[in-house]
């Protein structure tokens, strides 16, 4: 599908794809500083960048307008009003503080907001055909075009490899089918015959609907691998939260990226499991005192789970379970949670199991969360907490096999959008429209994930009716 | 030979269906126009199916009616059944077809020609077609020559400013039932064999395509009561919208329906290598729509059953038409073979079923004009532009007639792009894309199929047919006001409210409906799939009687908003890349960065705007961001 070049605010990643360091997100269109306004918070948290003046730089924060304004990351975004600006539009950049993470939620927001994702060498384009780049650069921007293309053909078929692109294929195969079969019904109704199709397309859909969700969650899956779980430690004082926090830091294989000094409380410290990223957060509080609840108290313990996509609980095994552990735990209850009994080698002393957990917590426990034991002190254990997480977020896969996620945004937009329309489908379903309807939006799945995997959607259809079905007296 | 000239503005070679049509929008503006025909006798004949409209093709044979074509009317006059299709379904697919006596269709378009001024029918042979050179100005625009006028077999030349070829299927045809060759056109007419070679000679690459008939057979011969016996509509629905649906209604002639079996199959496949097609003989491609009973046989050996229509040719005739059973074997295969029909045990034979092969117009030659790209004032349409099916050809016919009388008289062209009809699917398909077949229409191909409805052909197209000549001031503004009592309707509807009384309620429960919870607008209460604009008459006491094609496209409108505006924004996309033009001289070459496959599919189609180059095969995106780019570059260049 070709997109239209002019009227449209369009978005991307400006800066290199990386871990590390600032990363630019651009934003160009009419509409830049409304879309980037929906998802900012000044300074004081007010929504107010609609008031920024051209030209400046402003420090605030990038929010989930549809999760009550969770603050994603803290930025500094700068605004250029056309014709002063690289592409001679409206452009707001935001300076966030890098991560693959961060930068492709930020992207993700932008999107839902209004915009599209840019396609190569979209910015430079612009900027030529709005007259910023002069005739000499023509050829140029051509060849960047060109270039930024193939390149990002080839990489997104890259990383297509394997089970996600036969999973589109297979998923447009089904829906070219259907489409055939109501269009040769439609053609040669006195042959084929709709009676009691709609309930059975419904059912195919529907399916087809969450085999793409699934597909999504890979999605997610495959950007955690990239780019990290968000992790809290929680647990009662010296029950061995910062032994963790340095056993997990002193891993051989750990890349710790330091970012103190800036003023961000939100990641702290960044480690690495084997393939798996962990995002912790707090982690200040608890080389403090080593008593988070204590020190900030149960509210602020709670946004801090919140905002985490796992908790590692960790537990004195030595010691008696009090009430302050079942505060604790409770705030647990509906996230990824991994019990840790710590301390294992204290044979002796031993007073919490596994098998004795349940009994502990009657109320609090959520049966399902895995628990481990291990010895901090010895350093025993952790490859069975990489194991846990593993199972928690990768369905057990630890050895990566990168071609079975979907890493990039792109296709992730893109699937997303194949998902609405099915969901289009099954409206028209449910609203009693008739077959011919249908096809509108079982088109337009089609051809989004035709872009996934780089396919033009072309004659197709006529292709199929011909092949599938007799046509024709 | 001597050289005898005779002078005329417009050349149509062809009476077919695009022939007619053509020649009809010549004249009508004024311009003298002849028509050659190899038969006077057998204007407007049709040689395959006995049926004219039908899905996506009833669409075409609506807007060639809206554009001011005479197809709809003759149909009018001459069917003996119809039928609205999918009225099932939603009102974009909707579809008339009307059974037609042949005989009489053919006989009513000639009285058609005949009485209109300016339009000469002449049975010839035209056998070349002759060019001048072109001046500067026409070069520019990528003309290398420009026609001159033809020459038919006794000799005389005829010149004329425009020619329209309407060839159908008789360029150097031949027709095969099995072993059995007969260099001929269709139904035993004469072929034309000289013209090709005049074709080719000024530079037009032909290619061969083929298509089938089935058999006639003696209705004598014929046990209907086997078969199910198929009805038309009641109240009939004339296809024109000049036609008064009271002066149509009348006792229709019924069809039959029957079905092959396993033991046709046999039969066939026992003699599939003496299928001229399977066995090599035919070399032309053939239509995968309209396959022979022979490819369904062997492309589906899971079916068991295949349908069959026997169909009415006329009521001069009892020769019945073996819908669903065309084929190219043997004679004798073919006799053994539709015995076996439930039926048709004791059948005989008429008119044996054939395959025809002939001479036709590789794609990617024509501009959007129907045009001859090289060749100034050599226009093409129907079968010879590749595409099959009466509807087809008679839609290219007169968009083609349009369009040559547009150039004589200095007008500018009508377009008709994809948002605004089938014809304007047709005619982008054919010559944007790499047609490898008979090119039929299919409302699969129209992607903007829920505007582009049968029932609203007037309002899309009238007035372009006002503006080409072939619609008079009334029926222009009997169109304008239907719009305007529909705007009016609609707007009123939207506007009047009921509120949730006890009455209304009471009303909602009658009718399966649910209680309004707030005060609701008639518009809304239409919506509901339970109710209608007649459902919810008692509702509305304000309401004047409209007549009911106003009434229909309110309904429409109000019912399917969702949908309809959902497509008009894609429309609106579709038309940004459509106002992109490309200049006629554009080199290819000069454009850095194209991939070497979209540089070479450009030059062979040379589109003539952005949009167009988007959809042809092989040009991606990033292909066309660079052309966006060059074409801006030209700009500077030129400062």
């Amino acid at each position: 599908m070709l997109n239209d070049f002019s009227d449209d605010t369009i978005c991307a990643i400006a800066t290199a794809m990386s871990d590390a360091g600032i990363g630019i997100i651009r934003v160009s269109g009419r509409e830049a500083l409304n879309i980037v306004s929906k998802i900012y918070l000044s300074a004081r948290k007010e929504k107010n960048l609609i008031s920024h003046e051209p030209n400046t730089i402003k420090f605030g924060y990038v929010c989930d307008p549809e999760n009550d304004d969770e603050i994603i990351d803290e930025v500094m975004v700068s605004y250029m009003k056309g014709p002063h600006s690289y592409t001679r539009e409206d452009v707001v950049e935001i300076n966030s503080h890098g991560g693959m993470l961060v930068m492709n939620r930020i992207l993700e927001l932008l999107l839902k907001g209004g915009s599209r994702l840019a396609e190569p060498g979209e910015f430079t384009k612009r900027a030529f055909l709005n007259g910023r780049i002069d005739l000499a650069k023509a050829e140029a921007v051509m060849d960047i075009i060109s270039a930024q293309n193939d390149f990002a053909l080839d990489s997104s078929r890259r990383q297509l490899q394997g089970s996600i692109s036969n999973e589109v294929i297979s998923l447009r195969k089904e829906i070219l089918y259907q489409m055939a079969f109501i269009e040769s019904a439609l053609d040669d109704p006195e042959n084929y015959d709709l009676d009691g199709y709609p309930e059975k397309v419904r059912e195919i859909v529907y399916k087809e609907t969450g085999r793409i969700e699934s597909l999504l969650q890979t999605a997610d899956e495959g950007l955690i691998r990239k780019d990290g779980i968000k992790t809290v430690i929680v647990g009662r004082p010296n029950a061995g939260k910062s032994s963790l926090l340095n056993a997990l830091s002193g891993n051989e294989r750990a890349i710790v990226t330091d970012i103190a000094g800036t003023t961000r409380d939100v990641i702290e410290e960044t480690v690495r499991l084997g393939d798996i990223v962990l995002h912790l957060i707090d982690t200040a509080g608890i080389r403090a005192t080593d008593d988070v609840i204590e020190k900030i108290g149960v509210y602020r313990a709670k946004e801090k789970i919140e905002e985490a996509q796992l908790c590692l609980y960790i537990l004195d095994s030595t010691s008696d379970v009090n009430e302050e552990d079942r505060e604790i735990l409770n705030l647990c209850r509906g996230k990824k949670t991994i019990i840790i009994l710590n301390k294992n080698d204290l044979k002796d002393d031993i007073k919490i199991s596994g098998d004795i957990l349940p009994m502990m917590f009657s109320e609090e426990l959520d049966v399902s969360f895995p628990v481990i034991s291990i010895s901090l002190l010895k350093g025993e254990g952790l490859d069975d907490l990489k194991q846990k997480i593993s199972d928690l977020f990768l369905g057990g896969e630890l050895v990566p096999k990168q071609e079975v996620y979907i890493t990039n945004i792109r296709h992730k937009e893109l699937l997303s959008k194949a998902c609405e329309s099915l969901k289009l489908v099954l409206k028209s379903i449910e609203d009693g429209m008739s077959e011919d309807f249908y096809t509108v939006d079982l088109t337009n799945a089609y051809t989004f994930l035709g872009e996934i995997i780089g396919e033009e959607v072309g004659d197709d259809l006529v292709e199929e009716i011909f092949s599938k079905f007799c046509m024709g007296k | 030979m001597s050289d005898f000239r005779e002078k005329t503005d417009v050349v149509v070679v062809g009476a077919g269906h695009a022939g007619c049509e053509a020649a009809l929008a010549a004249a009508k503006n004024g311009l003298s126009t002849i028509i050659f025909t190899m038969s006077a006798d057998n204007i407007a004949f049709m040689p395959c199916n006995p049926h004219i409209g039908g899905s996506s093709k009833g669409h075409l044979v609506r807007e060639i009616d809206a554009l001011g074509g005479m197809m709809g009317k003759v149909i009018d006059k001459t069917f003996l059944q119809s039928k609205m299709l999918n009225t099932s379904k939603g009102p974009a697919v909707h579809s008339l077809r009307c059974q037609a006596d042949k005989m009489e269709y053919s006989k009513e378009m000639r009285r058609v020609l005949e009485k209109q001024d300016n339009l000469t029918i002449k049975q010839a042979e035209v056998s070349e077609i002759l060019f001048d050179d072109v001046d500067d100005c026409l070069a520019a625009e990528g003309y290398k020559r420009k026609v001159c006028g033809v020459k038919i077999t006794s000799g005389i030349i005829y010149e004329a400013k425009a020619v329209i070829l309407c060839t159908g299927t008789y360029l150097k045809s031949r027709c095969l039932t099995g072993e059995s060759i007969t260099y001929s056109g269709p139904n035993g007419l004469l072929p034309s064999n000289n013209l090709s070679v005049s074709l080719v000679d000024s530079g037009i690459e032909l290619r061969r395509f083929k298509t089938g008939t089935p058999a006639r057979m003696d209705g004598n011969s014929i046990d209907f009561s086997k078969m199910s016996e198929q009805f038309g509509d009641n109240p009939i629905i004339p296809f024109s919208f000049d036609t008064d649906p009271e002066s149509i209604q009348k006792k229709q002639v019924s069809c039959y329906l029957t079905y092959t079996n396993e033991r046709t199959h046999e039969i066939i496949r026992n003699n599939i290598h003496r299928s001229p097609i399977y066995a090599g003989v035919i070399e032309g491609v053939g239509p995968r729509y309209c396959p022979s009973i022979e490819d369904k046989v062997v492309k589906f050996p899971d079916h068991t059953r295949h349908q069959v229509f026997v169909e009415p040719e006329g009521t001069y005739t009892n020769e019945m038409y073996i819908d669903g059973m065309s084929s190219s074997l043997p004679e004798d295969v073919q006799i053994q073979m539709y015995r076996t029909v439930p039926g048709l045990e004791n059948c005989r034979i008429v008119k044996a079923a054939y395959a025809i092969e002939y001479d036709c117009l590789c794609p990617g030659q024509l501009r959007p004009t129907l045009e001859i790209k090289h060749l100034r004032g050599l226009f093409s349409a129907g079968q010879f532009n590749g595409s099959s099916g009466y509807e087809e050809a008679a839609a290219q016919g007169l968009y083609a007639g349009i369009n040559a009388t547009n150039q004589i008289l200095g007008k500018e062209y009508m377009t008709i792009d994809r948002s605004e009809g089938y014809i304007g699917v047709l005619i982008d398909d054919l010559v944007t894309k790499e047609n490898l077949e008979p090119y039929r229409m299919m409302t699969s191909r129209a992607e903007y199929r829920l505007l582009l409805r049968q029932d609203n052909a007037d309002i899309r197209l009238r007035a372009k047919g006002y503006e080409a000549g072939l619609i008079n001031k009334e029926q222009y503004e009997h169109v304008l006001e239907k719009i305007e009592l529909i705007n009016r309707e609609i707007e009123r509807l939207k506007n009047t409210t009921v509120g949730a009384s006890a009455e209304i309620q009471k009303f909602m429960e009658e009718h399966g409906s649910a209680p309004l919870k707030t005060a609701t607008s008639l518009a809304e209460l239409i919506c509901r799939p339970e109710l209608s604009y007649w459902g919810i008459m008692e509702l509305d006491p304000e309401r004047r009687l409209l007549p009911y094609d106003v009434i229909e496209q309110v309904e429409i409108s109000i019912r399917y908003e969702g949908y309809i505006k959902r497509q008009e924004r894609q429309v609106e996309q579709f038309k940004k890349l459509e106002k992109k033009l490309i200049p006629a001289d554009i080199d290819y070459n000069d454009v850095g960065s194209l991939r070497i496959e979209a540089r070479q599919k450009l030059e062979k189609f040379r589109p003539v705007n952005i949009g167009q180059a988007s959809r042809i095969g092989g040009v991606n995106p990033a292909d066309i961001s660079v052309l966006i780019i060059y074409l801006d570059s030209l700009k500077y260049r030129n400062d």
